[in-house]
């Protein structure tokens, strides 16, 4: 139970994916312009990663592992990835056309985020059992989103601010993202 | 577009990093030292250069309606070839890359060049197109690096520069360094290019 509290803060707090990891980034200045499309965001990627943190951990231990083909990790977790969020969206979009509308716009993009296959490898990496992977997982997805949604309460600030015109757009969030990984900072050593 | 064209592209007006804003997760995670960068874009650009070819060659083989699943294989595989080599041949620096390396799979340029340009285009325009990516996206990485790694440890390319009573701003170098430089060079950029028009 501690171990998986530590993985927990460390996770969301410490090593927070997107400020001090850098994983996502694209989706995390994407998407961050409104709160709403920012939760929605990070719902479709916890869902999408705590999946793929299970099928990766069974296909590496059952699959690659006994055959011993472990250097083709990269080139079976994109695939599983990739057909596990075409699958997902068939899914949602045939059983609750509700669900489809919050987060169908969403799945694509998580194909090519780099924070799934980033997950499933360090998953992978610091040999975690299959609960271990899961809650890493799951707790990484979460800092994504607190990290997301507190850019996008940011941000429709910014909309109102008078920013100089060459800080417009990109520079200004990758300085706020900074002054935000500055706070996060702070979380080192809480463990 | 004349070839030389295709080839100069990728370093000056469509620039990956600067100007598309495409690839940013290595170009904030690695860029602590020069020598990261420059191993980054080398490793970037072999496996660019290598999917370009591969998907130009097979351009009218693969199927219209699978050949994003394709491309993806394809990168992949070049960027398990990659990973191989680094891991034998440059095992430091294959460390400090660390997880990057696979990631390469899901740089978005890779995937666009092989969609936008690779699919539609012979081999040598193909390679060129891939050159100069490849070359832009490393001077954009050596750039932000450069600027990390003289402000943040006082060194260029492991090379002390200042005296040993020079202070050096740590911060560039922890996670924030890499949203402050990038940040700020693409503001630079931005008020070079308003003032040129």
């Amino acid at each position: 139970m501690q171990e998986m509290f530590v993985i927990i803060i460390g996770a969301v707090f410490i090593n927070n994916i997107v400020l001090s990891q850098f994983l996502g980034i694209c989706p995390f200045l994407g998407v961050s312009k409104k709160l709403s499309s920012a939760v929605g965001m990070g719902v479709a990627v916890t869902f999408v990663m705590a999946l793929a943190a299970i099928i990766t951990w069974l296909v590496q231990q059952l699959v690659l592992v006994p055959l011993g083909i472990g250097y083709l990790q990269t080139i079976a977790f994109i695939l599983v990835i990739a057909s596990l969020v075409q699958f997902v969206e068939m899914v949602i979009r045939k059983t609750s056309p509700d669900l489809y509308r919050a987060l169908g716009v969403y799945l694509p993009l998580i194909t090519t985020n780099c924070a799934v296959l980033g997950i499933a490898i360090v998953n992978i990496q610091k040999s975690y059992t299959l609960a271990s992977s899961l809650v890493n997982s799951v707790a990484n997805a979460l800092g994504f989103t607190l990290a997301l949604v507190l850019m996008a309460g940011i941000r429709e600030r910014l909309e109102d601010a008078d920013i100089p015109k060459s800080l417009q757009g990109m520079p200004i969030s990758l300085i706020t993202a900074a002054l935000m990984s500055v706070a996060f900072l702070g979380f080192t050593g809480l463990l | 577009m004349s070839l030389a064209k295709e080839f100069s592209k990728g370093i000056v007006s469509d620039n990956p990093l600067f100007r598309l804003t495409l690839g940013m997760c290595p170009s904030l995670a690695i860029t602590t030292s020069v020598a990261n960068g420059i191993g980054m874009g080398a490793a970037f650009t072999a496996v660019l250069l290598a999917s370009n070819i591969a998907i130009s060659l097979l351009r009218k083989i693969i199927p219209d309606s699978i050949r994003i699943p394709c491309y993806i294989v394809i990168i992949a595989s070049f960027v398990t070839i990659t990973e191989m080599v680094m891991h034998a041949y440059a095992p430091a620096l294959f460390k400090s890359l660390g997880i990057f390396i696979p990631l390469i799979v899901v740089n978005c340029i890779i995937l666009g060049r092989a969609e936008a340009f690779a699919s539609k285009n012979g081999v040598f325009a193909s390679v060129l197109d891939a050159l100069g990516m490849g070359v832009g996206y490393t001077l954009a990485l050596v750039i932000v690096s450069t600027v990390r790694e003289v402000l943040g440890a006082g060194t260029f390319y492991g090379i002390p520069l200042g005296g040993a009573s020079a202070q050096s701003a740590l911060i560039m170098i922890l996670p924030p360094g890499g949203f402050i430089a990038l940040g700020c060079i693409l503001a630079l950029l931005n008020k070079l290019q308003n003032k040129t028009r």
